[in-house]
């Protein structure tokens, strides 16, 4: 779509469910607001793996947040394990939180950086009484190494000591040790080198397996998307445009910005032809999102109706569903026609 | 000399000839070797892609060339020509005369890099005034049609507007126009598009590519990502350990590695075409202690081709079947020490590094 609808929801064991999120933030005292997040809905199934794609501004990280509660959503509902988490006090949303976990962009700068690494990984475990004081010791060797970090070295060094992505194995270990359902990375290896990338998307692949996780993986270079993902969901200025299995969406890119976020990708081959760039553009303002679908501004496939009426999500088969009023590929309704 | 023999000359010389360039701190645990011994050309109007991991010594190198160090604590030998004339150690009020209008710098992240308490349009005339003494009228002009080649709408607008008024993609073109601002002859762009999304990327690269064939100017791209150069580059020289590990022109690179670092790079790159959850190849270990870096080849202890020999003795750079094509390798890809520890480590036969064997 940029559109909206919940004909891609699922039945069966569903870890986290958002239905019809909105977020918006007042600017200042103009009286306008930001709408970051405009109506999406999507679902987790147990163990799988979520992608969550976008160009900057386009509501990912805030969806992420939302998840979170941080801060809470302007309306919508969102539910972990079928619990309604918009509508908990305080107190029971903390331990709620116990279940959900964390990994930001930037490894370092989200460690305390005067704390000895060991004791960051510990706090959770600390805050909330967890085990004797020998359990939780035995219980951080347990994850430091499962994230292949010496815990004898995380017990005498400061993260400024670390590497960057030593750090993020290390953020990884902190959101591991509350044992918790869902862990939601948000572009947790953009930072990184792309050798160090390999390494973390590999462990992240194993600690999926290792203890049971879910997990929804925000970021904006689609390869990287992919490979981690069982499915993927592409947003743009707030709207849900195309969520997908992860190799059907390459196979059939069937919105217009998926193909153009897909022709963006840099190729390690200098005899591919490069696209021209120049047409991409950049997002609109959340501000005085644009019309219909959001996305028309920049889609050379627009016309009338894409200024004038937002697009619903449609099957188009296989578990993809689109949100395009010219989509690249024949919706299922079509097609039976 | 007629004037067109001295254009005829310039020609021919390269534009910028560094000759074992060594760039070393001093800090309290020792000397670091960050630049270690690294040669190169670079011709009038070719793009240069210096490849590596972080840590590699690739935006030491590129600050060293621009005499950009600090320079209390560096210790720097070799030499840097530029257009025929050493410029390694000049004193920065004779440098001056060079940034901006000789040469000049995109830095990784534009909102830093900008002053967020200037106006845009200020902080591209500022160069104007200084190197070329123009006037704030002209400068003003000058300014706004910069903005236009680097396309951002709206030019007459956005000179009066702050960093934090445009969004990353924009900042990052302002920072291009400032570079460009003094029609210098040799862009260096340090990991100019690793901060932006991939499809700010694109229009980015793309744009510095069309700038550098409207101006005849040379350009060096810093980045980690072989994917990046690939496509915007003519040659590319890839840095491990502060050294020149391999270097080649682009085609050639990509066609035929000689290195076994630059291979495992870039197998490291999640590809579009495999299937999820495909197991990407990692290497393993880090980067070298550039104070005390390993005796012979410093990507040793983290190759899985690597053999004694290796450890022992530094491998020097030598020439491949390309003339234009070298590496600092001893069993190169292809080589049958290299073929027959593939074929083991594909039947999983031995340890993936030297460490662990």
């Amino acid at each position: 779509m940029a559109g909206s609808g919940t004909a891609h929801l699922r039945d069966g064991d569903i870890v986290m469910r958002v239905e019809n999120l909105v977020m918006e933030f007042p600017v200042g005292r103009t009286g306008l607001k930001v709408h970051a997040v405009s109506g999406i809905s999507f679902d987790v199934v147990r163990g799988e793996t979520l992608g969550l794609v976008g160009e900057s501004g386009c509501g990912k990280s805030t969806t992420g947040k939302a998840m979170m509660q941080i801060p809470r959503p302007t309306s919508g509902s969102i539910k972990l394990d079928g619990l309604e988490l918009t509508t908990l006090g305080n107190e029971e949303l903390r331990s709620a939180r116990t279940k959900m976990q964390m990994i930001f962009q930037d490894p370092i700068s989200s460690l305390n950086p005067r704390r000895i690494v060991r004791d960051s990984v510990r706090e959770p475990l600390d805050v909330w009484g967890r085990g004797s004081k020998a359990e939780r010791e035995a219980l951080v060797d347990r994850v430091l190494e499962s994230v292949g970090i010496d815990p004898q070295r995380a017990a005498e060094s400061r993260p400024h000591q670390f590497s960057g992505g030593q750090c993020q194995r290390i953020s990884i270990a902190r959101a591991l040790v509350l044992d918790p359902t869902l862990i939601i990375c948000d572009e947790p290896v953009s930072a990184l080198d792309v050798s160090v990338q390999a390494q973390v998307i590999n462990l992240l692949e194993d600690l999926k397996k290792q203890y049971g996780l879910t997990l929804i993986f925000i970021a904006h270079d689609l390869a990287v998307v992919k490979n981690i993902s069982d499915r993927v969901a592409v947003m743009y200025l707030g709207k849900m445009c195309e969520i997908s299995p992860s190799d059907d969406l390459y196979a059939r890119p069937a919105h217009p910005y998926t193909r153009v976020l897909i022709d963006s990708i840099p190729v390690p081959d200098p005899s591919a032809v490069l696209a021209d760039a120049t047409t991409i553009g950049e997002p609109g303002s959340p501000v005085t999102p644009p019309s219909g679908c959001r996305f028309h501004p920049r889609c050379q496939f627009a016309d009338d109706i894409c200024k004038s009426a937002e697009p619903i999500l449609q099957d188009i088969g296989n578990g993809h569903f689109v949100a395009c009023h010219h989509p690249l590929e024949v919706p299922v309704s079509i097609q039976s026609r | 000399m007629s004037e067109l023999q001295t254009e005829m000359r310039q020609e021919h010389q390269p534009l910028l000839e560094v000759t074992d360039l060594r760039t070393h701190f001093r800090t309290e645990r020792g000397l670091v070797r960050a630049v270690d011994g690294v040669s190169l050309t670079l011709e009038r109007g070719k793009c240069l892609g210096i490849v590596g991991e972080s840590g590699s010594g690739k935006t030491v190198l590129s600050r060293s060339l621009m005499g950009l160090l600090p320079s209390s604590n560096t210790v720097t030998s070799g030499s840097v020509k530029f257009e025929g004339k050493e410029i390694l150690g000049l004193p920065s009020k004779q440098m001056r005369r060079l940034w901006g209008r000789e040469m000049s710098m995109v830095f990784q992240n534009p909102m830093t890099s900008l002053n967020p308490l200037m106006k845009i349009g200020q902080q591209i005339a500022e160069p104007l005034n200084l190197h070329l003494d123009m006037s704030r009228a002209d400068a003003r002009a000058t300014a706004e049609r910069l903005l236009r080649d680097v396309r951002i709408p709206e030019a007459t607008r956005r000179l009066d507007q702050y960093p934090h008024e445009l969004s990353g993609g924009m900042r990052q073109r302002a920072m291009i126009a400032i570079a460009l601002a003094c029609g210098p002859t040799l862009l260096f762009a340090d990991e100019p598009t690793t901060a932006l999304d991939v499809t700010v990327q694109a229009q980015i690269l793309q744009l510095i590519g069309e700038q550098r064939r409207d101006r005849n100017m040379s350009v060096v791209l810093v980045t980690h990502d072989l994917g990046v150069v690939a496509g915007h580059t003519d040659e590319i020289a890839v840095m491990y350990g502060g050294k020149l590990v391999e270097k080649a022109p682009t085609s050639v690179l990509f066609a035929h590695m000689k290195m076994p670092y630059t291979m495992s790079l870039m197998r490291s790159i999640p590809k579009l075409e495999d299937p999820s959850h495909t197991r990407l190849a990692t290497i393993p270990g880090r980067p070298p202690d550039l104070v005390h870096p390993p005796k012979g080849c410093r990507f040793a202890p983290r190759c899985a081709y690597a053999r004694d020999k290796c450890i022992t003795e530094e491998p020097p750079l030598r020439q491949a079947e390309d003339p234009n094509h070298s590496y600092a390798c001893w069993y190169p890809v292809g080589s049958p020490e290299f073929n027959q520890r593939e074929a083991e480590l594909n039947s999983g036969a031995v340890p993936v590094t030297l460490e662990a064997r």
